[in-house]
């Protein structure tokens, strides 16, 4: 009794509705008669797809600026590299000049140019977020609300030449989706794309397991992202951030800087965020512009505080085990509701109950530290 | 017989839950009397008062047995809104005050006197303009009674010394028309020595206009001071009623199961030893921290090598500023040498990478990180400042969790943590141990100087003894130099070399330890001795 007590208490009320929800949702789905494989294939790859994104949240919290909502600002770096990228890509002719070497280009000079984007964003963020210490939360909403509002007029005004990106028959303004197939969408985790494009010694990057999809590329590039922010966190100057965000005087009066450590993780924060969204893109297959980040952050936020963080302290296991309930609930909801009711929209609206009412419910627990 | 008693509860008993708290407990009080009502903790004191002012909570546990008379007559009392109809107040120990008003807000607060205007004639007095002279002038009468000449009536609550919030309190009560009894609980607990001698003079100024005090305290010699006379209470039943003359301390504390005497640190600890008026480990020289509430301006003094140094004084006057300057939380200016040499304070860990560490006083707000476990707080200055703990890999300096392993444990069999192991959380442990695991932090630094402030503050007796035991020996094996910063002068004089007493920011004295007991007090009320014959 006492076991299955403490045991309760780590795991917490959310998550074990959740959690419970899961698996009532996954026996369900088989009960209807849904391939297994498919069906985790579909929880998997949306679990690394989104798990980047919740990713970036970690070093945000443990600096003290809280939950970032301005995720939006990495996410907003990350498709002006991956646009710039691909437009390069087209100018140049990489197709032509690397072969099946060009899609590999691509990525890497996405991931390139949207981190230095957003490593300069992240930085003035960071110090926008400094001068506005106590409401951290509610100027990082605003913020991530108003990028994306800007950005859809750089989106409107860029005219590219790559024919993917611009609208046809136009001269300016991007696509509201653009298509990543003859670039690098799917090139970590999509099985028939690395088997039909890519060379022989790189087709473990992407396989099939009898229906069960391995996408080993993703999963390697993931944990090592997993890893260095955990490895970052065990350094000296991580274990300092920690300290900065959870208390100001103890870490100044240790001599650190605890601005300075604050601009860091909101810097590193909004870079992991940039490359998210790259690894995001290339999953899906596709770019997607304008209003589409405009709630990413609110899942993302919602991802971590499922898997236990609070507003003031995660771990690299709440990333994980957050985002495979939250991205695993909607992989699982959508067939089974749509072989039950009638409404096709009801994913979409269990979807928004569970970040809401994640974020309300976290929010409500959290404790007023300005007194 | 009862008419000569302004109040008197006779044979008051009080269960909660089948708990039996008060039996048959008298208490008589004459108007202008200033009666002490003493116990230990746990003894009573609190519900008894708690059914004078008809708190909720005992009518919620089934109401009391027993009479509560006022000038003879039975009076029952089942509110506190009652109870102040009644004429009875209370001084409260945690400060009933808005920070944001000014003293003749707070003073007025929910009896403000209003003027009647156009919209109140219509709307009703809710929209009377406030008659701010009459309430000022209230407020003024109300502080001069009392002899608080200098507390501006419009001056804000916040950021004034805990004293004057007391006293503004009190004016609050006095303030209160037909007001006949006064309860202070506890009152001078929070006050420094200074402080609370202006509280007891006030009592007497109060109780001179005819008004009874009920007087709250653990301190013997206040009640020996000031009060005229005194129940005694124990473990819930009324132990006796007697006038101060007729007793004495010891008999009092006899009568309340006797206190011992404690003894702080054993005297084998406290060898002797040579200390040289020329090695000097630090020096201040015209140092200013700017500390709100606790100002340093202008300090100088020289603390010897190896030596044990006090800084006492009151609240408010600048000690506690002391040590946080060095560490860099608040802005500071003038000189301050380790081992002749200066530090640039601007600069962050300057201290701490000259050899300096620091307890703060402050231990949930500056002194840990208490979401983290025990090893993260004991290793983190050590680690920051030193790079200790760390190993390198490639350009990343990664933490060595065996030697921070190996680290905390040790630490944790020397100071005796009580812990489950050095992953606990410190925010789950008690006062005396997190109080060990910033000890330990600091001494991770192997600092040259140590600076503890207030020690002591909030642990219990023994956890106490050992904290101080454990900084002599430290003190004496290691020759390590340690300023002590404290409210309490036993405490600082049971150990101490020399104590520096601090007034108005500045060193107003320094003394020995085996100074007459009046000498330091008059040096805390800032008051030479010269001028005091």
């Amino acid at each position: 009794m006492k076991t299955l007590k403490t045991f309760y208490e780590n795991i917490g009320l959310p998550r074990l509705i959740i959690g419970l929800f899961f698996i009532l949702l996954v026996v369900a789905s088989l009960l209807l008669g849904f391939s297994p494989a498919a069906l985790f294939s579909d929880v998997v790859r949306r679990w690394l797809m989104y798990g980047t994104l919740v990713l970036a949240m970690v070093p945000g919290i443990q600096s003290g600026i809280g939950l970032n909502f301005g995720i939006s600002l990495g996410i907003s770096s990350g498709l002006l590299g991956a646009v710039l990228a691909m437009e390069v890509a087209f100018v140049r002719d990489w197709n032509g000049l690397y072969g099946a070497g060009s899609p590999w280009m691509t990525l890497l000079l996405a991931i390139i140019l949207g981190v230095i984007f957003a490593a300069i964003v992240g930085t003035l963020y960071g110090m926008l977020l400094n001068r506005v210490k106590g409401s951290e939360m509610t100027v990082s909403t605003y913020v991530g609300f108003s990028i994306i509002a800007f950005m859809n007029i750089v989106w409107l005004s860029l005219s590219f030449t790559n024919g993917e990106l611009s609208w046809p028959l136009q001269g300016q303004g991007l696509r509201n989706t653009a298509s990543l197939s003859g670039s690098f969408g799917g090139l970590l985790s999509n099985p028939d794309v690395v088997q039909n494009t890519q060379p022989e010694w790189l087709h473990w990057l992407a396989f099939r397991v009898g229906d069960f999809i391995v996408p080993m590329g993703l999963i390697l590039v993931f944990g090592l992202m997993c890893f260095f922010v955990w490895l970052f966190f065990r350094s000296k100057t991580g274990i300092a951030m920690s300290g900065a965000g959870e208390n100001q005087l103890f870490t100044t009066s240790s001599g650190i800087n605890v601005d300075r450590k604050r601009i860091q993780g909101t810097a590193i924060s909004t870079v992991i965020g940039a490359v998210g969204i790259i690894l995001y893109a290339q999953t899906y297959g596709f770019l997607q512009l304008y209003n589409a980040p405009l709630m990413m952050g609110f899942a993302s936020v919602a991802s971590i505080l499922i898997g236990g963080a609070t507003v003031k302290r995660a771990r690299i296991s709440h990333v994980l085990i957050g985002t495979f309930l939250f991205q695993g609930i909607l992989v699982t909801a959508l067939p089974v509701v749509n072989e039950v009711v009638e409404i096709g929209t009801l994913p979409e609206v269990l979807r928004i109950i569970i970040s809401n009412g994640i974020i309300l419910y976290a929010l409500s627990k959290t404790k007023g530290e300005n007194q | 017989m009862d008419d000569q008693y302004l109040l008197s509860m006779n044979n008051i008993s009080k269960e909660y839950y089948g708990n039996r708290v008060l039996k048959n407990v008298n208490l008589q009080v004459k108007p202008g009397e200033i009666h002490a009502l003493v116990g230990e903790n746990g003894a009573g004191k609190s519900t008894l008062m708690n059914i004078l002012f008809g708190m909720p909570v005992i009518f919620a546990t089934g109401g009391f047995e027993g009479d509560i008379l006022l000038n003879g007559e039975v009076t029952a009392i089942d509110s506190p809104h009652a109870a102040m109809n009644s004429g009875i107040g209370m001084v409260h120990q945690e400060f009933m005050l808005i920070p944001e008003f000014t003293v003749t807000e707070n003073i007025k607060l929910g009896r403000e006197i209003g003027e009647s205007t156009a919209l109140s004639k219509i709307f009703g007095n809710l929209l009377e303009r406030l008659n701010w002279n009459q309430m000022k002038d209230d407020s003024r009468k109300a502080l001069d009674s009392i002899g608080m000449m200098n507390i501006e009536e419009y001056a804000k609550v916040a950021g004034m010394p805990i004293g004057y919030k007391q006293f503004v309190e009190i004016a609050r009560e006095i303030d209160k028309t037909g007001i006949k009894l006064l309860v202070f609980d506890e009152p001078t607990a929070v006050l420094t020595e200074s402080e609370a001698d202006r509280l007891l003079e006030i009592m007497r100024l109060i109780a001179q206009k005819g008004i009874a005090i009920i007087f709250i305290t653990h301190r013997l010699t206040e009640v020996m001071a000031v009060a005229d006379s005194m129940t005694i209470l124990r473990d819930g039943e009324f132990v006796a009623r007697k006038d101060v003359k007729d007793t004495s301390l010891v008999n009092i504390a006899e009568l309340m199961i006797g206190r011992q005497v404690e003894k702080l640190v054993e005297d084998d600890l406290l060898g002797e030893r040579e200390l040289l008026d020329d090695r000097i480990a630090l020096e201040f020289k015209d140092y200013y921290v700017d500390m709100p509430g606790e100002r340093v301006q202008g300090m100088d003094v020289r603390i010897r090598e190896g030596e044990i140094f006090g800084f006492g004084g009151l609240a408010g006057q600048g000690k506690i500023g002391i040590a946080n300057g060095i560490m860099g939380l608040y802005e500071t200016s003038g000189e301050v040498l380790v081992y002749d040499k200066p530090l640039v304070l601007s600069r962050l860990g300057e201290a701490l990478r000259n050899g300096i560490a620091f307890v703060s006083e402050d231990r949930r707000g500056v002194g840990l990180l208490l979401g983290e476990s025990i090893e993260r707080n004991i290793i983190f200055s050590a680690m920051q400042i030193n790079d200790e703990f760390v190993k390198r890999i490639g350009p990343m300096k990664i933490l060595d969790q065996k030697a921070a392993d190996e680290h905390t444990e040790n630490m944790i069999k020397l100071l005796d943590i009580r812990c489950t192991g050095p992953s606990q959380v410190v925010g789950s442990l008690s006062g005396g141990n997190q109080q060990k695991v910033c000890l330990a932090r600091a001494l991770t630094m192997v600092p040259k100087i140590l600076i503890v402030s207030e020690p002591t503050r909030g642990i219990d007796i023994g956890a106490k003894k050992l904290v101080l035991e454990y900084l002599t020996k430290i003190n004496r094996e290691l020759g390590m130099t340690i300023i002590m910063i404290s409210s309490e002068l036993v405490e600082l004089r049971s150990l101490c070399d020399r104590i520096a007493i601090i007034s108005e920011g500045k060193v107003f004295s320094v003394m020995k330890p085996n100074d007459s007991d009046a000498a330091f007090g008059l040096a805390m009320a800032g008051i030479r001795e010269e001028v005091a014959r």
